[in-house]
């Protein structure tokens, strides 16, 4: 969007936006008037031919470039109709517009949906986006001067004349600590990232973004009768119910993934229900047992009677696939899990299907993580320190990491007793995760950790949180953080949109549909961990609808070979290379010689431990970002996953 | 090398990767410091068992034992063969 009202280069536009086809391999259309220039990558999904963009309006004072889908349109769609709205088109692109018109900014209030758009209205000289509630899609921008660029990656920005590509320390000390930058932050400087659930008005040169919805976990410790407890399981089931049936609406096949765990096996059950047609589902399987959860898929497709093919994934493959993976996340990456996910849904392109149903939410909004559980035996031990039982149940914790089972009771107990300064206690239950996190930036080099100072007051989460958050039970507090930054910042991002869209392959998650979010925040505590049962009601609402044994196993977190995938053949040339003192030492941001001991590590085959992996994982992918768009972005810097 | 200095080796080039040699004291936990990790306990069981042939029985996987070069020192010291 030009302040001065200049016409944007056309051919600057097509630039970006072919930056962009792995989104939308389908269509492209280019928009230019003064003032604003708009480009949309179609993927498509619902009315094939008619749904084009950028479109516009009646009397085309009103352009959208749109990605993503609004579930509710067809009945949006038919309350715009009897209000006098005349459509040009059956798609949900067009009810965006006419819903516009109808209710202004507030139109994103009544959308059901994942989207990030950008309305341009002519007659106010003014450029309205939006993204959805959690953050499904993505959305950045930047200013050239009083200029805003924008666009659903970041790639697409960098091609814009006058765009710095220059890595944000301060974006970067954050991923080290939290896993992902926190909104509007990004690892790049002056690049930011629209937070889920706000909107953002932009006129003459001036930006305002404005919350539209938040997140509020205000369930009650209180306990729940046998008959309540009824109520609520079946008021989730019904909304799931629903979730899931308009997560069906395209005018393509919709396939689905099918992890082997709760969630994705009750979505998939779910979809069974609407569906007469044989259902595709897909999963991720590895050679390594460790990580491998294919036989509950295997009992899971059985049960559902699917359609069922898996993506066997060696650490050769990861290693060979991060520098492409992190092509695509635009952020570094403290675990491999993302590169199977890439290699997933290349399987599913090449099957045909461009939308799946997946089961991602259900562990931050019902209460499925460890680090729930984690804290929640923190605090009732914390509450009688010198309890000999209370810290026996440690040993519940963690019951897939060998390492953790084999402890000592006294080691376990250590490494749980973790003192929370109580100006810091708003962060009780992540408190451990950001400080074995920030361990990792030991590896920054001097020059980078003098920038970067010491603080480790978690001021950036801390100036986001909501004025109630202190009045909320801890382990809301918990689900708050999980939902707010995890949520999008990776397991959406980096492990969702990301590396789906990488093959033009589009996620559908019924958890994330907003009514669920807003019924499952209000429920008491005691039905998302019932002592320590993690997601009690939505394994009471799953019985009879996916395998016992699918139902009453406990949570195995999804996960992949880590740094030995870096050291397989298939990636040592290319990590080597990345990692070398001289590499290291130009690129500035870590340390030489705490990396060539930490490869060293490696190398002679050493026990390795969490830290390491995270360690090793993300410099590499730190080393690739800065090579793919810090050094060698105008060559294309993926050259390396050629 | 004298013991505590190999021990002090050990550390610095396996969990502090080179780095804050000299912040580390004797004294200090490996625990507090946030040094190590659960698979460091192993790791470190490991090179006792593979430098100075001490053998680890469970009773002895304890904080007093292995959570500082000066217990690591001693805890060596007690098990080596007395001259």
């Amino acid at each position: 969007m030009t302040a001065g009202g200049e016409l944007a280069s056309r051919e600057v536009l097509k630039g970006m936006i072919h930056m962009l086809r792995h989104r939308g391999p389908d269509e492209t259309g280019v928009h230019v008037e003064p003032g604003v220039g708009l480009a949309h990558a179609r993927l498509s999904i619902i009315d094939l031919a008619g749904g084009g963009q950028p479109m516009h309006n009646e009397d085309s004072s009103l352009w959208i470039t749109f990605n993503g889908e609004i579930f509710n349109y067809l009945e949006l769609r038919e309350e715009l109709i009897q209000k006098g709205h005349v459509f040009a088109t059956r798609s949900d692109t067009e009810v965006i517009l006419h819903l516009y018109e109808e209710k202004g900014e507030d139109c994103v209030t009544y959308l059901n949906g994942q989207w990030a758009f950008a309305i341009w209205d002519r007659n106010r000289r003014r450029l309205f986006l939006s993204r959805d509630r959690l953050g499904v899609r993505p959305l950045f921008y930047t200013w050239v001067g009083r200029n805003l660029v924008f666009g659903s990656e970041i790639k697409a920005l960098f091609l814009y004349p006058g765009v710095r590509r220059e890595l944000d320390l301060n974006g970067l000390d954050e991923v080290f600590t939290y896993w992902c930058s926190v909104p509007p932050r990004t690892v790049f400087q002056g690049v930011l990232e629209l937070p889920p659930g706000n909107s953002m008005t932009v006129e003459a040169g001036r930006a305002t973004v404005r919350p539209y919805w938040e997140a509020a976990y205000e369930g009650d410790c209180g306990v729940v009768d046998a008959a309540k407890e009824s109520d609520y399981a079946e008021q989730l089931l019904d909304l799931m119910i629903d979730a899931t049936r308009i997560r069906l609406r395209a005018d393509v096949p919709v396939g689905a993934y099918l992890s082997g765990g709760l969630d994705s096996t009750l979505t998939t059950a779910l979809i069974k229900k609407f569906t007469n047609t044989r259902l595709r589902t897909f999963s991720v399987s590895f050679e390594d047992a460790e990580f491998d959860e294919s036989p509950y898929q295997r009992e899971a497709m059985r049960f559902l009677d699917t359609d069922h093919q898996e993506v066997r994934v060696t650490a050769a493959q990861i290693g060979a696939a991060l520098p492409e993976v992190i092509w695509h996340t635009e952020k570094p990456i403290l675990r491999t899990a993302p590169a199977p996910l890439f290699l997933l849904s290349k399987m599913v392109r090449d099957s045909g299907y461009k939308v799946v149903i997946t089961g991602e939410g259900a562990d931050e909004i019902l209460g499925g993580y460890d680090i729930f559980k984690e804290a929640k035996i923190r605090r009732f031990w914390r509450a009688q320190p010198n309890s000999r039982m209370r810290p026996l149940l440690l040993r519940r914790l963690y019951p897939y990491l060998d390492k953790i089972q084999n402890q000592s009771d006294a080691y376990r107990k250590a490494f749980f007793h973790i003192q929370v300064d109580p100006a810091l206690e708003a962060f009780f239950s992540h408190i451990p995760r950001w400080q074995l996190t920030a361990k990792l930036k030991s590896f920054f080099s001097d020059s980078a950790r003098a920038e970067l100072g010491s603080d480790s007051s978690y001021a950036a989460i801390s100036a986001g949180l909501p004025g109630r958050y202190s009045s909320w039970p801890g382990f809301c507090q918990a689900q708050y953080l999980e939902t707010k930054y995890l949520l999008p910042g990776y397991i959406l991002s980096s492990q969702g949109d990301r590396v789906a869209m990488a093959h033009s392959v589009e996620g559908r998650f019924p958890f994330l549909d907003y009514r669920v979010v807003e019924f499952a925040s209000k429920l008491p505590v005691s039905l998302k961990m019932k002592v320590l049962d993690e997601k009690y009601l939505l394994r009471r609402c799953a019985k009879g609808l996916i395998p016992t044994s699918v139902r009453t196993r406990r949570k195995q977190p999804y996960r992949a070979p880590e740094g030995s995938s870096l050291l397989d053949p298939a990636a040592r040339e290319y990590v080597e290379e990345l990692l070398s003192p001289a590499r290291i030492r130009r690129d500035g941001i870590f340390d030489p010689q705490s990396v060539e001991k930490l490869l060293d590590k490696f190398r002679r085959g050493a026990a390795i431990g969490i830290k390491d992996n995270m360690s090793l994982v993300g410099i590499v992918s730190t080393q690739l970002l800065v090579h793919q768009y810090i050094n060698n972005f105008d060559r294309k810097g993926i050259a390396y996953a050629a | 090398m004298p013991l505590n200095q190999e021990l002090r080796q050990f550390v610095t080039d396996n969990f502090l990767f080179g780095k804050n040699n000299a912040s580390l004291a004797d004294h200090d936990s490996f625990l507090d410091k946030g040094i190590i990790d659960s698979t460091g306990v192993l790791e470190l069981v490991a090179f006792l068992d593979e430098r100075y042939g001490i053998h680890v029985q469970d009773h002895d996987l304890v904080p007093d034992n292995l959570d500082s070069i000066d217990n690591l020192a001693r805890f060596v010291s007690s098990k080596l063969p007395r001259n």
